[in-house]
């Protein structure tokens, strides 16, 4: 019985631990921001390999949402006999809810886990002890480049990933099932408003793409290194990104709609 | 891969994001159909607002010429003080009627203005005094009962 509670006293702790220290990695990368900003070229490889390479899997999934979107959006609203509405419904939920979420869970998947595992097997082989012997900072050099291509990668990503889906349910609703072109998008754009909607939307693809990136960068420099334990770091970004984002999302989303 | 390959690949990429947030701002969104810019304020009080919320359009003859601003509740008079604002373009004269509608059978609530024959035209924080309540379905329905109530007697 007293192993038991130790037992959860012993993760709690390490959970407790385990949060200090992402929270000074990220006061580090803060402050060694100016650095990766200096050598921007850094940077800028990290986009190509958090964004460019994330491209397809977000447009192929964006279009497939939509087009489901419109889908199942016209077989309900049909019964109601306001088919119109098809592309508010499809634009509304990619813009403030499906854009952010999904493109942050599809980049936990995709750039995080890669994140993870490339800082991790650095670490494992020892690369960032050399750094460190060669007065590189680490963090300075792989982590906060890592950083800020994830801040500025996520927000374009979901960007793409809304317009290429409200396309998706473009296709589906007017050329497809026969809804008035002129209604699709003059309805849209009555009820879609910048402010409320797409700059909201935006805002939460800022967030997880923090939150994301912070997990993902902290995971690696934080494991184990073995093998066993960069491949138990992969697995744990992927899961506490999620829930990260998810349970963040409600957090926004329960601001915004009271404002 | 070399320097410029890669430097293209992420301008591509950062152009296609860019692209994208402006497609979502002026073709899904109403940055380009919000044209709306100066406006002046007018207020009017109702005893009830029904469903009336913030942002909801002013119309006039069906053409938007503006939006609610706020609602706020007056305890001194125990009504609704209904801000708008309403576009610098269009002006109204000084005994404009303000209605509150519903679109459809279950739709949004809107104001509706009425214009009067005032010479004078409404002036930034003006008043309109005349205004009709929204339509509460409880109190239609129980005057349409009084009113059959009361045919019966006769």
């Amino acid at each position: 019985m007293l192993d038991f509670f130790e037992k959860i006293g012993g993760t709690i702790r390490s959970k407790i631990t385990r949060l200090g220290a992402a929270t000074r990695l990220f006061f580090s990368i803060i402050s060694y921001s100016s650095d990766s900003f200096k050598r921007f070229n850094l940077t800028i490889r990290e986009i190509y390999f958090t964004g460019v390479l994330s491209l397809v899997i977000i447009v192929v999934s964006a279009f497939f949402v939509g087009m489901v979107l419109g889908l199942q959006g016209y077989y309900t609203l049909q019964k109601y006999g306001s088919s119109e509405a098809i592309g508010v419904l499809v634009a509304l939920a990619l813009v403030r809810e499906l854009g952010p979420v999904v493109t942050a869970l599809l980049f936990a998947g995709r750039a995080g886990t890669a994140i993870t595992a490339e800082i991790g097997l650095m670490k494992a082989t020892e690369q960032l002890s050399a750094m460190e012997m060669m007065a590189v900072s680490p963090v300075a050099r792989i982590v906060a480049p890592r950083f800020w291509a994830g801040i500025i990668t996520m927000p374009l990503l979901a960007s793409i990933f809304s317009m290429v889906g409200v396309l998706g349910g473009y296709v589906v609703a007017v050329p497809l099932i026969g809804v008035d072109e002129g209604a699709f998008w003059s309805q849209m754009q009555a009820n879609v408003d910048f402010n409320y909607d797409i700059v909201n939307g935006f805002i939460k693809s800022v967030v997880f793409g923090i939150a994301c990136t912070i997990i993902a960068l902290f995971e690696g420099y934080d494991a184990p290194p073995t093998a066993e334990g960069v491949s138990r770091a992969t697995t744990r970004t992927v899961v506490t990104s999620s829930l990260a984002v998810l349970g963040l999302d409600f957090v926004l989303t329960s601001f915004m709609l009271t404002v | 891969m070399d320097r410029i390959k890669l430097d293209a690949w992420v301008g591509i990429f950062v152009a296609l994001g860019l692209i994208a947030l402006m497609g979502l701002a002026m073709k899904v969104g109403n940055l380009t159909s919000n044209d709306i810019k100066t406006t002046y304020y007018v207020t009017a009080n109702f005893e009830n607002i029904g469903g009336l919320k913030p942002r909801a359009p002013v119309k006039s003859a069906g053409v938007v010429v503006g939006r609610v601003d706020s609602i706020v509740f007056d305890t001194k008079i125990y009504e609704a003080i209904v801000t708008m604002s309403i576009d610098e373009r269009y002006v109204f004269p000084k005994d404009t009627f303000a209605n509150i509608y519903t679109a459809g059978l279950l739709g949004e609530q809107y104001i509706g203005l009425e214009a009067g024959g005032d010479p004078d035209n409404l002036e930034a924080n003006d008043k309109i005094t005349q205004t009709q309540d929204a339509v509460v379905l409880e109190k239609l329905i129980s005057q349409f009962l009084y009113n059959q109530a009361s045919k019966e007697e006769d």
